[in-house]
Parts: structure tokens; sequence; C-alpha cells
């Protein structure tokens, strides 16, 4: 059990390319931190960093309060779970759990201890004698997870571990990982480029796009509060629409259609308004709303998601099935669900911190 | 598929005759004694001299100095085969190690050099090999005969591209697993090379067994002499009205065929199983 400090870390390739740039990260004793961004954002390097599988070229990560820069991977009492399992294909399970052990010379009877333990809590106690080979991906995986917690180490690594799985394996497997890391309380690092993954795992997420962190927060605060358009477009399920609009004072031009945000406005000129498809809703005949072209219907069982265009830009909207559905239609939302990004930065504009008498005003609007 | 029945059996049939009879005739004609082989040349039917003529090819001391036997060929000849293929595969797994795995300036330039080396095969070296042999007064050697053909570009280029198929993952995991340089070498390298070794080891081996231009070169002992030069040996007693021992070097050659068949009939179930076992 230990934090972990990522102080100003960055990644310079031979050549001058960066890949990581200067990343701040403090992590909590027993926290489950998420990276989560696109592929090539720098978040494997910046595990594998952390890991002591890649060199630290700027800045520093302390482990427990110990800088690690230049201290061997085996030294720094860390576990990793690689995305293709990386089991010594010809030993056993029980060869695979025990050979972390075996190298740190640790008794005999202390390494059956830890490997039936492991094993019992992954149920793969009835695989112990078989080769890798002959194992199923998930039973594998567990393999692999095994293989961390026998080492008891201060924190566990995981570099994309379920991205090998078939997807109803990877929810099961989701929910088994986040039970360990509850149960064993070890802090823990999980690379992932699964934003439904980062949610679900996460204590906190950390964003990372292009090598720098976009937000760093609990998975819900960036759910409704995205720091950046990046941020609002990667994390949640259909993505946060974003359509360019022109605040005028109280009122808000998007296209051809005009609301009014009862105050709600935290600054005027031409913005990036973000909306969740959840958020909107069929306008009432004589309210204002945005004037929507439908183009097409997805089923997705619970809800339907219907794809559009608002004047020239596109939006997606999930509406409850009993909503009737017509080639024009308007819709409105709720001021205070409306997401605010500056147009040249893409960073979220926040209201200011005293917004008169906002509750009143919405009501009105309401 | 079941009309082609025939055919198929007539070819394979056809096919393995090919192979079989001259193997056979050898086995057949070194069971007649000289003077019926002299006289009635190959044969097809077994002679009746089998115990005779192996016999006295195993123990009889042959050569000019009466200190060779064919046994003592035979584990010359094994001497040479195994040191030949185990000393190869441990210098070119430990080049190709080097080569992959470690972050060398001149990896690279290291690995097409030993690779062009390819374009000088034993016979173009062979009397700067023979000259630098002779100097370290190693003529007349085991060492001799072994260590100036260790050095294998062929096996080198094998490993290497063995151990690039192996994913870097497995060498991450073995470093977070606190296993050093060595330690990872032999305990995860080495055991997923093992089809890689076996197949090595059977090329490796017939091709030592096989030498035949740098044993004649660098023994004049005859108690180094391999089975190769012992085939010679027999035929050349050419003397007076002396018939040369037609039966013996059938023998001989007969023998001196088993050990590679066994090597590779040992090895083929490893060598198998790796070619269709594609899962690392």
């Amino acid at each position: 059990m230990a934090s972990i400090d990522i102080n100003q870390v960055s990644k310079i390739y031979a050549g001058g390319n960066k890949a990581v740039h200067s990343v701040d990260i403090a992590i909590q004793d027993g926290e489950f931190i998420v990276l989560v961004g696109p592929s090539g954002c720098g978040k494997s390097t910046l595990l594998r960093m952390v890991a002591g599988l890649e060199e630290i070229s700027e800045g520093e990560v302390k482990i427990g309060g110990r800088t690690v820069n230049t201290v061997e991977p085996a030294e720094r009492d860390i576990a990793m779970v690689f995305q293709n399992y990386a089991l010594y294909p010809h030993m056993t399970v029980r060869q695979n759990l025990e050979y972390g052990l075996k190298n740190r010379k640790t008794p005999r009877s202390d390494i059956d201890a830890r490997v039936a333990e492991a094993a019992r809590m992954l149920e793969i106690d009835q695989y112990l004698d078989r080769k890798p080979r002959a194992l199923s991906g998930g039973q594998r995986q567990r393999v692999a997870m095994g293989r961390a917690i026998v080492r008891k180490p201060a924190a566990f690594l995981f570099d994309e571990p379920l991205s090998n799985l078939d997807a109803k394996l990877r929810v099961s497997m989701r929910g088994e990982i986040k039970r360990l890391q509850r149960r064993l309380g070890t802090t823990s690092i999980y690379v992932t480029h699964d934003q439904l993954e980062a949610m679900t795992l996460a204590d906190r997420l950390v964003v990372l796009n292009g090598g720098r962190i976009e937000q760093i927060g609990a998975p819900l605060e960036i759910y409704h509060q995205p720091a950046s358009t990046f941020v609002a477009s990667f994390i949640g399920s259909p993505a946060m629409n974003l359509v360019q609009g022109e605040l005028h004072g109280d009122r808000l031009a998007v296209g051809p259609s005009l609301l009014t945000l009862g105050g709600h406005a935290p600054t005027s000129g031409e913005v990036t308004i973000g909306l969740r498809a959840e958020d909107l809703r069929v306008a009432s005949p004589d309210e204002e709303g945005l004037l929507f072209r439908l183009d097409y219907v997805e089923e997705l069982g619970s809800q339907r998601l219907v794809h559009g265009h608002v004047g020239d830009q596109a939006l997606t909207a999930a509406m409850a099935l009993d909503v009737a559905l017509d080639d024009e239609m308007k819709f409105a939302i709720d001021p205070r669900r409306l997401h605010f990004f500056a147009r040249e930065t893409g960073k979220r504009v926040h209201a200011p911190a005293t917004a008169p008498a906002s509750q009143t005003s919405v009501m009105e609007v309401a | 598929m079941q009309k082609n029945k025939l055919s198929d059996h007539l070819v394979l049939i056809l096919g393995s005759l090919f192979l079989m009879v001259p193997v056979v005739v050898a086995f057949m004609t070194s069971t007649h004694a000289a003077a019926d082989i002299h006289s009635n040349g190959l044969s097809l039917t077994w002679g009746g001299n089998f115990v005779e003529t192996y016999e006295k090819v195993l123990t009889r001391e042959g050569g000019f100095t009466g200190q060779v036997t064919g046994s003592r060929m035979v584990m010359n000849s094994f001497i040479l085969g195994i040191g030949f293929a185990l000393g190869k595969i441990v210098l070119s797994m430990l080049a190709a190690y080097a080569i992959v795995y470690f972050r060398m300036r001149f990896a690279t330039l290291a690995f097409w050099v030993i690779f062009t080396t390819l374009l000088l095969p034993l016979e173009v070296r062979i009397m700067p090999s023979y000259q630098v042999m002779s100097e370290l007064g190693l003529l007349n050697t085991y060492t001799g005969l072994i260590v100036p053909l260790l050095a294998s570009a062929t096996g080198t280029f094998y490993f290497r591209q063995f151990f690039k198929s192996v994913p870097d993952e497995l060498l991450e995991a073995a470093r977070i697993d606190g296993a050093g340089p060595i330690k990872f070498f032999i305990d995860v390298l080495v055991p997923l090379s093992r089809t890689m070794i076996a197949a090595i080891f059977i090329i490796m081996f017939v091709y030592g067994w096989n030498q035949y231009l740098w044993p004649m070169l660098m023994t004049t002992d005859e108690r180094f002499f391999t089975l190769m030069r012992g085939i010679k040996q027999i035929l050349q007693v050419w003397i007076g009205s002396q018939i040369p021992d037609y039966n013996e070097a059938f023998a001989l050659a007969v023998l001196a065929m088993l050990p590679p068949v066994l090597i590779v009939v040992i090895f083929q179930s490893w060598f198998i199983k790796g070619l269709t076992e594609s899962d690392k």
C-alpha cells in the first residue's frame, strides 16, 4: 500500500518527440486511478514510466514517498497486468504465479500459501497445473491478475487488461477487478481507451490528450463538468453534442434557433455549446427551442437515439420510446444543463461565481 | 479424393522406393563377402556375412598405424557432430540474444557482419583457418576440429528471428518479476526456443557429422579419424592384386547413416510440435 506521486513527468523520445508533457498526478493510498484517452495520448507511456519500463525524461515519480526514477522495475514494489497477459507460455499456471516470488527468494511455505490464496480468490484453483495455452482468454487474464496479487505489491498497474476479451467477458471482468481492488485496497493505476470502462472503474479519472492532462476528477464530476470540448466529446456515450452558437446577452443563437438562458449565460459572443443527448427533450409548441431535422433513428431498446441536424450542425438526442418522432422537431433543454466552451481554446467557460437570481429565472423558462 | 487413391499410392510407393532402394542395396551388399561383390556387383539379397563384416568393421584396428577401429571412428564422428551442434546453438543463441535484447551501438551492423559471413564458407577460408589452428598448436585435437567452425551465421539468423517474435511484454513481465538478463535468458528464452533448438540441432548435427574436408586437413593422427574418412580409407587400399573391402565400405556407410537418422527420428516430434503449436 502506498501513495504514488507523479511530479512534472515528461517523456521525450530521441529526436525530440515529446510524448508526455509535464504531467502531475497525486495518487492517494488505495485509490483507483484510471488514465483514459485516445490511442497515442501518452497514457501507456505514463504507466510504463511508473512501472520503470520506460525511462523518465523529466520530472519525478515517487512510490510510497520514495523516488524511483532510477530504480529497477522489480525493486519498485509494483505489479503489472498486460493487455496480452504476458504469461510465460512454457510454465504452468502455478509456476507463472510463483516465478516472481521465487526470484525474490520468498520462503517456500509463504509462496504456497500466497498462491493458494490468490487462486482461491480468482477461482483458478482447478487450472493451477495447466499451461496458459489450455486456458481461455478470461482465465488467462485471471492468471495474469493472480500473478500481480501474489506479489502483494504497493501498487497494481493495469495496461488495457480487458482489451483482448469479448464484450460480455469484459463487463464481468470489469466488475471483478473493481471488487478485487476494493477488497485488497491496493493503489491502482489503470490505463484504458474505453471511456465506459474508465467511468465504471475509477475513483478518479485522468483524461489525457496529446500527452497532456485535460482533466482530473471523479467520474461524475468529469461527466457533468467536462473541462474542455475534448473531454466533453470523449466521456459519455453517445458523445456530447458540440454545436457552435452565439451569445447575445441572455439569448443563445444556434443556427436559426434561439434560446433564452434565464441568466445562465457565463460569457458572450461566439461559443461552443455542449448538450448531452439525454438532456434534450421535445419542446411544447409555444416554447422556444432548437429546430431539428431528423436524419435517422437508432433503436437501443430502452431508448432511441435520434440523429439529425440543427441548421447545418449535427445533433443527437436520446428519446424515450413513447415520444412521437417527426421529420421536423423542436428540442428544449434546461439552460442549467448547457455546457459552454470558449470557441478558440475549447476550454470550459465557468459560470460567474455569483450567478444572480439564477434559480428563479430558470423556473420562469421551464 | 476417393477416385485418386490408386494413383496417390502409386506415386508415394514410387517415391519411397526411389529413396529406399539405394539404402537397401548398400545394406544388403554389405552382408556379402568382398570377393563376391567384386565379381557379382551390387546385390539385393542377403549375403550371410552380416555379423562378421560388421564386427570386423567396428573392432578391427585399421589404418597405417593400426590404431583406429570402426567404433573409434563412430565416436569421433559423434564428438564432432554433437560438439558442432551444441557449440553452434550456444554461440548463436548468445549472439542473437545480444543483438535482439541489448541496446548496443552497432547491434544492427554486428548482425549484418555476422550475416555476410554466410558468403564465406569454410572452403573459401580453409587455408587461413588451417594456418591459425596450426600456429595455435591445435592440429590433431578435438578443439581444433570443432572450434573454428562454431560461429554460425545461419543459427544466429534463425534465433534472431525467433527472439524478435517473442512478445516484448514477456521481457517486461520478467523484469517486473525480478528476473535479470541471465535469468530471463535461462528461465524464459531457452525453454521457449526448445523447438527452434531441436531444429538447429538436427541441421547442425548432420552438418558436423558429414564434415569431410576440414577433418581431413586438420588431422593426420589416425586416432582422430571420423567415419567419413574411414570409408575413403578402405577404398584407398588398392595395392597389387588385393581387392578393396567393398563390404566393409558399405558397412561403414550404413553405420555412418544411422546416427543422423536416429537424431532426426528423435527430434522430429519436437520439430513438428514447434511448427504446429503457434501459440506463444
